[in-house]
């Protein structure tokens, strides 16, 4: 087994099984018992393969990967079941042992470069650490291949990006960094844990490309964990997918994207079909007018930004992190005053600090934030946190608010018992509809939807984008929706404003905007967005490269 | 305030359903208390008693003095008397409740004080910020006993100017906990919906963001408790906390301190000073019990195995 050539990186013969897991039970520890995670799943994968893992989450499959290693999470415990990894036997191996194949044998990504590295030393100290302190090869030796390694995954300046400290370099870069980290001392298996889930996308493509090539490169085995069917399209030969910890389907990826059996299987396949009828509304509620911003009074984050919002319509606000989409909001919101022009509302100029604003004026917008965890208080009831707006803005008796919590909570569809319960008793679906019922509370007439959905699964969003689209159609309420994620926009959008830089590239309906011609940025953007077709990412390299 | 007022009796339907499962938590609560806990609330509740029932509990009154000074314990003066005649069982009664007391108001006092400047320091963050750290700063660098019996020795040595002046000079380090640990929750986005939602100080301090700090605040509390009680000990040990005839654990252990010496001829005699020292440990020990239950109980440790 171990008679491979390191150094041409052709490891065994593709086909032969490398990891055998069999009837694996995961248990994790909580509310003061232990629960079954991963309840008997079975994996093969062979040498050269990479598996697609996808699944909602909690559906386990980060554990399952994590247990391809022989590992457990503080807090869980393997049960049963065997794990054979290429003659050894992963289950009953002694810490020592495994400590021996991780890292050198086996590799692991994560989801969170910027949280994985050690801000205090090189990248390139930290890239060959695993293989040096393997003994795989020497330091010096162990360098000059780490810059290939660069070089192949396509980082600017291979030679010397290296010798930068992790927070001089982007996410992407990061991202990248770690899997030649990964792949230095050469591993048989490589686990990828969402590995791009926290970069925008026109990064991803390119990390994406570049760890397709490094894979095949090696002829390394991977196991690739998402929650993102058109991700794991593009990278795996066959997919597997988990819910409640039980296996669902399993299939090659074409057969699996074409042809799926079971029907949760379809479900997550038709949550990228929802689509939203475009309006044209004429009726402008909000119009931002030739507004500067900067942060500090130095930074100049928006240029002369112009968005009108038609009442009762969906304007989604599209563009990559540091575009200026969430502090357009701000400007809305009142938190920060723009330095030049103006917001009207209904017409008329709304006063341009939060304070200088009426109750009135504060009812009327309101917001939605990306993450639900941090955007209600931990210590109060849902209760208390949907009938504050009802109290603050509306005064009503505690009778009308019971009885106005109720229906809201129908609005929501929540069942009442969950009144009285604390946020973190809740799922992260159910605690983006208590948000959403927090902001309806208020009886606004414009809601601003801060990337509501990007931290949620597929069938979650779906869930929260039919309630928004629902409660637009029952009370005309207008959405200025922003995201990065296109498959969301042409669920829920009837225009669109493209920014790039701090300035708007284009603002239309979604049809003008999504047809051609289209401006070299908007292009760049819309043909990043991973498709459902396994031959995508290989199209858009050679259409980019040609 | 008309604002307040209809909160606290909001949803009274629903109240009633929320007040229960609250009193049934608690309970759990208690039943799963480790022994520690246990022994710290017996000792804290047994204090209190005594302190509440002081005159009916004590065979003597406070001042009473008796004709034989450091007399030997016997059954009539179960701890003997001290230096002018005072039956110190009585005595020690009492001081729980002169202690505890005052050790408690000034407590609460420097935790109003610190506590709401530090939270108003980390949502303002500007210059009231600056001016606030600042001044706390100054008064953080001169020695706290020796600025204590400076202060003292200005504004006389009564039990209000004792309270006030151990109040502020604690309360900055309850303003730094304060702020430090606020900092962190004013950027949450709860904080900042309650901001665009309008709502005011007052509500964004007590509502958002007290509830999350309070683990720290209560932790601190029972530090700063036991602190104050030997603040108030070593000051009466000094002869500028609590006057005579009022009894106090600090000041008794210093009038019978040199019984100690007699302990080759009479064990007992030389105990009797140490007698007020254990119940300072022992209250001490009962209340930071009590406080790591607490915190084990709220920083969510249980959850790790």
């Amino acid at each position: 087994m171990s008679t491979k050539n390191k150094k041409s990186g052709a490891k065994g013969t593709k086909g032969d099984i490398l990891l055998e897991m069999k009837d694996i039970v995961i248990d994790g520890y909580s509310d003061e018992r232990w629960h079954e995670i991963v309840k008997g799943v079975d994996l093969t994968l062979r040498r050269g393969e990479v598996m697609g893992l996808i699944g909602e989450s909690g559906a386990g499959k980060s554990t399952l990967g994590l247990a391809a290693m022989g590992f457990v999470k503080p807090g869980c415990r393997l049960t049963s079941g065997s794990i054979d990894f290429d003659g050894v036997d992963l289950m009953n191996a002694p810490e020592s042992k495994k400590r021996q194949l991780w890292g050198s044998r086996i590799a692991y990504v994560a989801q969170s470069a910027a949280a994985s590295f050690n801000p205090a030393h090189r990248l390139i100290e930290q890239t060959v650490e695993s293989a040096v302190g393997h003994a795989v090869r020497e330091e010096s030796e162990a360098k000059v291949d780490a810059r290939e390694l660069y070089a192949s995954l396509q980082l600017p300046d291979p030679d010397n990006i290296g010798d930068r400290y992790p927070h001089q370099v982007s996410g992407g870069q990061l991202q990248r960094v770690m899997t030649a980290m990964a792949m230095s001392p050469r591993p048989d298996l490589i686990i990828f844990d969402e590995p791009t889930t926290a970069l925008d996308v026109t990064t991803q493509v390119e990390v994406l490309v570049a760890m397709r090539e490094i894979v095949e490169r090696f002829n390394t085995a991977a196991i690739y964990i998402t929650h993102d069917l058109a991700v794991v399209a593009q990278m795996a030969d066959f997919i597997k997918v988990l819910r409640y910890g039980e296996e669902v389907e399993e299939a090659e990826t074409r057969k699996m994207l074409t042809e799926p059996k079971m029907p949760y299987t379809k479900s997550l396949w038709s949550v990228r079909a929802l689509e939203k009828p475009e309006v044209k509304g004429d009726d402008i509620v909000i119009s931002i007018k030739g507004v500067d911003a900067a942060y500090g009074g130095a930074v100049k984050v928006l240029h002369d930004v112009n968005i009108d919002v038609p009442r009762g319509s969906t304007v989604a606000v599209v563009g990559e992190s540091g575009s200026g989409k969430s502090t357009t909001a701000r400007v809305i919101t009142g938190l920060l005053p723009p330095v030049k022009g103006e917001v009207l509302f209904n017409g008329e100029a709304l006063p341009n600090a939060l304070k200088d604003r009426n109750k009135d004026q504060l009812r009327r917008i309101q917001m939605i934030y990306q993450s639900a965890d941090t955007a209600m208080n931990p210590r109060q009831t849902v209760a208390e946190i949907i009938s504050r707006p009802l109290q603050f803005y509306h005064d009503m008796s505690s009778k009308q608010r019971e009885a106005r919590l109720v229906e809201l909570m129908k609005m929501i569809e929540l069942d009442e018992t969950f009144l009285d319960r604390l946020p973190n008793e809740l799922s992260g679906g159910q605690k983006q509809r208590i948000c959403i019922a927090r902001a309806l509370a208020a009886d606004p007439d414009v809601i601003i939807c801060d990337e509501v959905t990007s931290a949620l699964d597929q069938i979650v969003q779906e869930g929260i984008l039919k309630l928004l689209l629902r409660l637009q159609k029952e009370f005309n309420i207008t959405y200025l929706f922003i995201t990065h994620d296109i498959a969301v926009v042409t669920a829920i959008s009837d225009e669109i404003v493209v920014m790039f830089q701090g300035e708007v590239v284009e603002q239309g309906l979604k049809s003008e905007i999504l047809s051609p011609p289209y401006p070299d940025y908007t292009q760049l953007l819309l043909s990043s967005v991973p498709e459902m077709d396994p031959d995508w990412l290989t199209q858009l390299t050679d259409a980019r490269s040609a | 305030m008309s604002e307040e007022e209809t909160y606290s009796a909001a949803g009274e339907v629903g109240q009633v359903k929320m007040r229960r499962t609250a009193l049934q938590r608690m309970w759990i609560d208690l039943k799963n208390a480790p022994f520690s806990a246990w022994f710290g609330l017996t000792v804290v509740v047994a204090y209190l008693l005594v302190a509440l029932f002081a005159p009916i509990v004590a065979p003597y009154g406070e001042a009473q003095v008796f004709p034989a000074p450091y007399a030997p314990w016997s059954a009539e003066h179960y701890f003997g008397t001290d230096q002018i005649g005072r039956d110190v069982y009585t005595r020690l009664i009492f001081g729980a409740r002169n202690t505890i007391g005052i050790a408690l108001m000034t407590t609460f006092l420097s935790f109003a004080i610190g506590g709401s400047l530090g939270l108003i320091a980390a949502i303002n963050r500007s210059w009231l910020d600056q001016i606030f750290s600042r001044v706390v700063d100054v008064l953080m660098a001169i020695p706290g006993l020796i600025f204590a019996l400076m202060l003292l020795s200005i504004f006389g040595s009564t039990v209000w100017t004792l309270v006030v002046i151990i109040a502020v000079l604690d309360s900055t380090r309850v303003f730094r906990l304060t702020r430090a640990v606020s900092l962190n929750v004013v950027v949450m986005d709860y904080v900042e919906a309650a901001h665009l939602r309008g709502e005011g100080l007052g509500w964004v301090m007590r509502r958002e963001i007290l509830p999350n700090i309070l683990p720290p605040l209560v932790a601190e509390f029972g530090l700063r408790f036991c602190f104050v009680f030997l603040t108030i000990a070593s000051l009466s040990f000094l002869g500028v906390g609590i006057q005579p005839p009022t009894a106090d654990w600090g000041s008794m252990v210093r009038e019978n301190a040199s019984l100690i010496q007699f302990a080759q001829y009479d064990m007992t005699a030389a105990i009797t000073p140490l007698l007020p020292a254990a119940a300072i440990a022992l209250l001490t020990v009962g209340v930071n019990f009590i406080v790591d239950w607490f915190l084990h109980k709220t920083s969510g440790l249980r959850d790790e195995h």
